[in-house]
C-alpha cells in the first residue's frame, strides 16, 4: 500500500539515497535496518512525505505522495520521530489531541469524539493514568508511548517509526515492542520501524529491508534476510544469528568486530 | 509548571476555557481602558465624562478623558497587545520561550531608522504621518527582510537556528550604527533618541494610533489562524509535518506577522521591552501553554499590563514622569530572573 519507487534523495549536492524502491504490504510491520547514516531515516521522511524524492516517486495505494497535501497525508500516514522535544510543556492530553490536526478545520475546536479517540489511544498505549500530567516530567518511556499515542490518534493506516526504543532502558524496550506488536495484530497498523536493535526487529517484523550507504541492499521475510551474512555486511560484526526457543524467535549475539 | 486548571480530559475543555478566558481577560483589559483615564493631576468622573446630557464642548471631564488621555492609553492598549501576541508567536516559531519579539532584529532595525530620522531627517511631516515613525516602520521593514533572505531557501522549512543567528547578528550590528550616529548627532538629538528608544505611549492624539492600526489589524488577522499550528510547531518541525501542518507556510506567516505587528507597535511608541515576554510567561503562569488559549489571552492581558505599567510611569514620580520602558523593565527584569531560577 505504501511504495517507494527507485528514490533518490540528496540534502547538499551529494546523495543519501540512491534509487531506493520498497514496498510495504497493508498490515504488515516492517524492520528497517542499517548501519548510522545509511539512509533510513531519510527514507521514512520519504515515505512519511516530509522530504520531497529528488527522482523516482512514493505511492500510497494509487496516489503519488506528492500530489496530496500535507492534511489528507497525515490523514493517512503517521510518525513517530527518535525523540520529542517540545519547547512548552504541554499536557499529556494535549499532546495526544494534537494528533487529531488532519482531522480539524481551521478554526475548528476537539468536539467529543476526538476526545473519545485521544482516550482510546492513551488506553492503547497504558497512559490513560498520565492524561493530565505534563509532557515533560515523564519518563523516556512515558514520553515515548505518549508520542506514539498521539501517532494513533491520527487515526491512520499507516505508522512509520523511527528507532522507538532507542532511549530507552530494557524494560521499556520490551513494553513498547509488545504495545507495536499488538497495535499491528488488534489495529492492523501497517508499520515501517527503523532500528538498530536486531533483537527487536527478530521479534516483531514479519518482514525486513535492509540498507546500506544509501541503497537497498535486500529486503524479505525476517527469516531469509536476518543472517550472518546480513550482519557483517551491514555492521562489520561476526555475529551468531539462531532461532532461541524460549524467545520464539531468532536472536543476534555479536561476537566480534570484523575490521 | 502548574498543570492548566480544569481537567482537559473533559469534553469541552478547550472551548469553555477559551471562552471563560476571553470574557475574564477581556474584562480586564476593558476595565484598564476605562480606569486608566481617570488618574491624573486633575481629577475627574467616570460618570460625567460619559454622561450624553451633558454637549460635549461643554464637558470637560470628557474632553480631559476622551482627549488629553484616552490617545495615551489606546496607545498602551494597542502596544502591549501586539508585543505580547508577536512574543507568543515568535516564541512558539523559535521553539524557544526566551524568544522576544526584539529577537529578530525588528525593533533594533526600526530604532536605526527612528534615529537616522531625528539626527538627518527634516521634521517635516509627511503627509499627515511624522516622520520618525516612518522611518523607523521602513526600518523595521529592511532588517526584518534581511533576516528572512538570509534564513530561508524556496521550498524548505526555514531553518531556526539562522533566524536566531542573523537576528542576534543584526541586532548587534545595527546597535553599532545606532551608537555611530549618535555620537555624529548634537546633544539635543542625542537626547531625542535617548528618549525615543525607552518608549513612549504619549502620542498626543488620535492620528498616529489610526495609522497603525491596518498594520495590526493584519497581523492580528493572520494571528487567528495560527494557535494550532503554532502548537505543534513548538514540538518539532518534523513532527508537525507529519501531523498535516504547512510547516513552510506557517513559519513564514508567523514570521511575517509577528515581525508586522512588532513594527507596527516599535513604530508607534518605541521599543517598549520585556512586555513580549513578560506577558505570555505570565499567561502561561495561568491558563497553561496551549496557544489557542495562550495568544488571545496574552494580547489582552498585553493590554492591561502595559495600561498598568504606564499609570506607575506617570503616578509614582509625579509630576515628574518615569519612562515607561524604564517601568517594563523594572518589573520584567527581576521576573524573569526569577523565572530563570524557578525553573532550574
Amino acid at each position: 500500500m505504501l511504495r517507494a519507487e527507485s528514490v533518490s534523495f540528496g540534502y547538499d549536492g551529494g546523495f543519501t539515497l540512491s534509487d531506493a524502491s520498497v514496498a510495504i504490504t497493508a498490515g504488515s510491520l516492517t524492520g528497517l535496518l542499517g548501519p548510522n547514516g545509511c539512509g533510513k531515516t531519510t527514507l521514512l521522511k520519504l515515505l512519511s512525505g516530509v522530504l520531497r524524492p529528488r527522482s523516482g516517486r512514493v505511492m500510497l495505494g494509487d496516489r503519488v505522495l506528492s500530489s496530496m497535501t500535507r492534511r489528507e497525508l497525515a490523514r493517512h500516514v503517521a510518525s513517530v520521530p527518535q525523540e520529542t522535544h517540545p519547547a512548552f510543556d504541554y499536557t499529556v492530553m494535549e499532546m495526544v489531541l494534537m494528533g487529531r490536526h488532519p482531522h480539524l478545520s481551521a478554526f475548528q475546536l476537539e468536539g467529543p469524539a476526538d476526545f473519545e479517540i485521544a482516550r482510546q489511544a492513551l488506553d492503547a498505549t497504558g497512559t490513560r493514568h498520565l492524561a493530565d500530567r505534563n509532557y515533560m516530567t515523564l519518563s523516556g518511556g512515558e514520553k515515548q508511548r505518549v508520542v506514539i499515542a498521539s501517532a494513533l490518534a491520527q487515526s491512520t493506516e499507516v505508522l512509520l517509526l523511527d528507532e522507538p526504543t532507542a532511549s530507552l532502558d530494557l524494560g521499556y524496550q520490551l513494553d513498547v515492542a509488545s504495545l507495536l506488536s499488538r497495535l499491528n495484530h488488534e489495529r492492523n497498523v501497517t508499520m515501517v520501524l527503523a532500528t538498530h536493535d536486531l533483537n527487536l526487529v527478530a521479534s516483531l517484523c514479519q518482514r525486513l529491508v535492509v540498507m546500506r550507504d544509501g541503497c537497498i541492499l535486500a529486503a524479505g521475510p525476517t527469516a531469509d534476510v536476518l543472517t550472518g551474512e546480513t550482519v557483517r555486511q551491514l555492521y562489520d560484526v561476526d555475529a551468531d544469528v539462531q532461532f532461541h526457543q524460549r524467545a520464539g524467535h531468532l536472536t543476534v549475539i555479536p561476537v566480534r568486530r570484523m575490521s | 509548571m502548574p498543570a492548566a486548571p480544569g481537567s482537559l480530559s473533559s469534553e469541552h475543555g478547550i472551548g469553555g476555557r477559551l471562552a471563560s478566558v476571553l470574557i475574564g481577560y477581556g474584562a480586564l483589559a476593558l476595565a484598564a481602558c476605562l480606569l486608566a483615564p481617570l488618574a491624573g493631576s486633575t481629577h475627574i468622573s467616570l460618570a460625567r465624562a460619559f454622561d450624553r446630557s451633558i454637549p460635549f464642548p461643554d464637558n470637560v471631564d470628557a474632553q480631559i478623558f476622551f482627549v488629553a488621555r484616552m490617545p495615551r492609553v489606546l496607545t498602551g492598549a494597542i502596544v502591549g497587545s501586539t508585543l505580547a501576541a508577536a512574543g507568543v508567536v515568535m516564541q512558539a516559531l523559535l521553539g524557544n520561550p526566551l524568544a522576544t519579539p526584539f529577537t529578530l532584529g525588528v525593533s533594533t532595525g526600526a530604532a536605526l531608522g527612528a534615529v537616522l530620522a531625528i539626527t538627518f531627517g527634516s521634521s517635516v511631516p509627511v503627509g499627515a504621518l511624522a516622520s520618525v515613525p516612518l522611518a523607523s516602520l521602513a526600518g523595521a521593514v529592511v532588517a526584518s527582510t534581511i533576516v528572512y533572505v538570509l534564513a530561508t531557501r524556496p521550498g524548505r522549512p526555514i531553518s531556526t537556528m539562522v533566524l536566531l543567528l542573523a537576528g542576534v547578528t543584526l541586532n548587534a550590528f545595527f546597535s553599532a550604527l545606532i551608537l555611530f550616529v549618535q555620537y555624529a548627532a548634537d546633544f539635543t538629538q542625542a537626547y531625542r533618541t535617548i528618549r525615543w528608544l525607552m518608549g513612549d505611549l504619549d502620542v498626543g492624539s488620535f492620528a498616529p494610533i489610526v495609522a497603525s492600526l491596518p498594520l495590526v489589524l493584519v497581523s492580528l488577522g493572520i494571528f487567528a489562524f495560527l494557535p494550532r499550528s503554532l502548537n505543534l510547531l513548538s514540538v518539532g518541525a518534523d513532527s508537525a509535518a507529519t501531523r498535516g501542518v504547512d510547516v513552510g507556510l506557517t513559519q513564514r506567516l508567523a514570521f511575517f506577522s509577528a515581525s508586522l505587528a512588532t513594527a507596527a507597535a516599535v513604530s508607534l511608541a518605541g521599543p517598549i521591552g520585556f512586555v513580549g515576554i513578560v506577558v505570555p510567561h505570565l499567561v502561561r503562569l495561568m491558563v497553561g501553554v496551549d496557544h489557542r488559549i495562550v495568544l488571545p489571552a496574552s494580547a489582552l492581558f498585553g493590554a492591561a499590563f502595559l495600561i498598568g505599567c504606564d499609570l506607575i510611569a506617570r503616578s509614582v514620580l509625579a509630576p515628574v514622569e518615569v519612562p515607561v520602558g524604564v517601568v517594563t523593565a523594572m518589573l520584567g527584569g527581576p521576573f524573569f530572573l526569577w523565572l530563570l531560577v524557578r525553573r532550574s
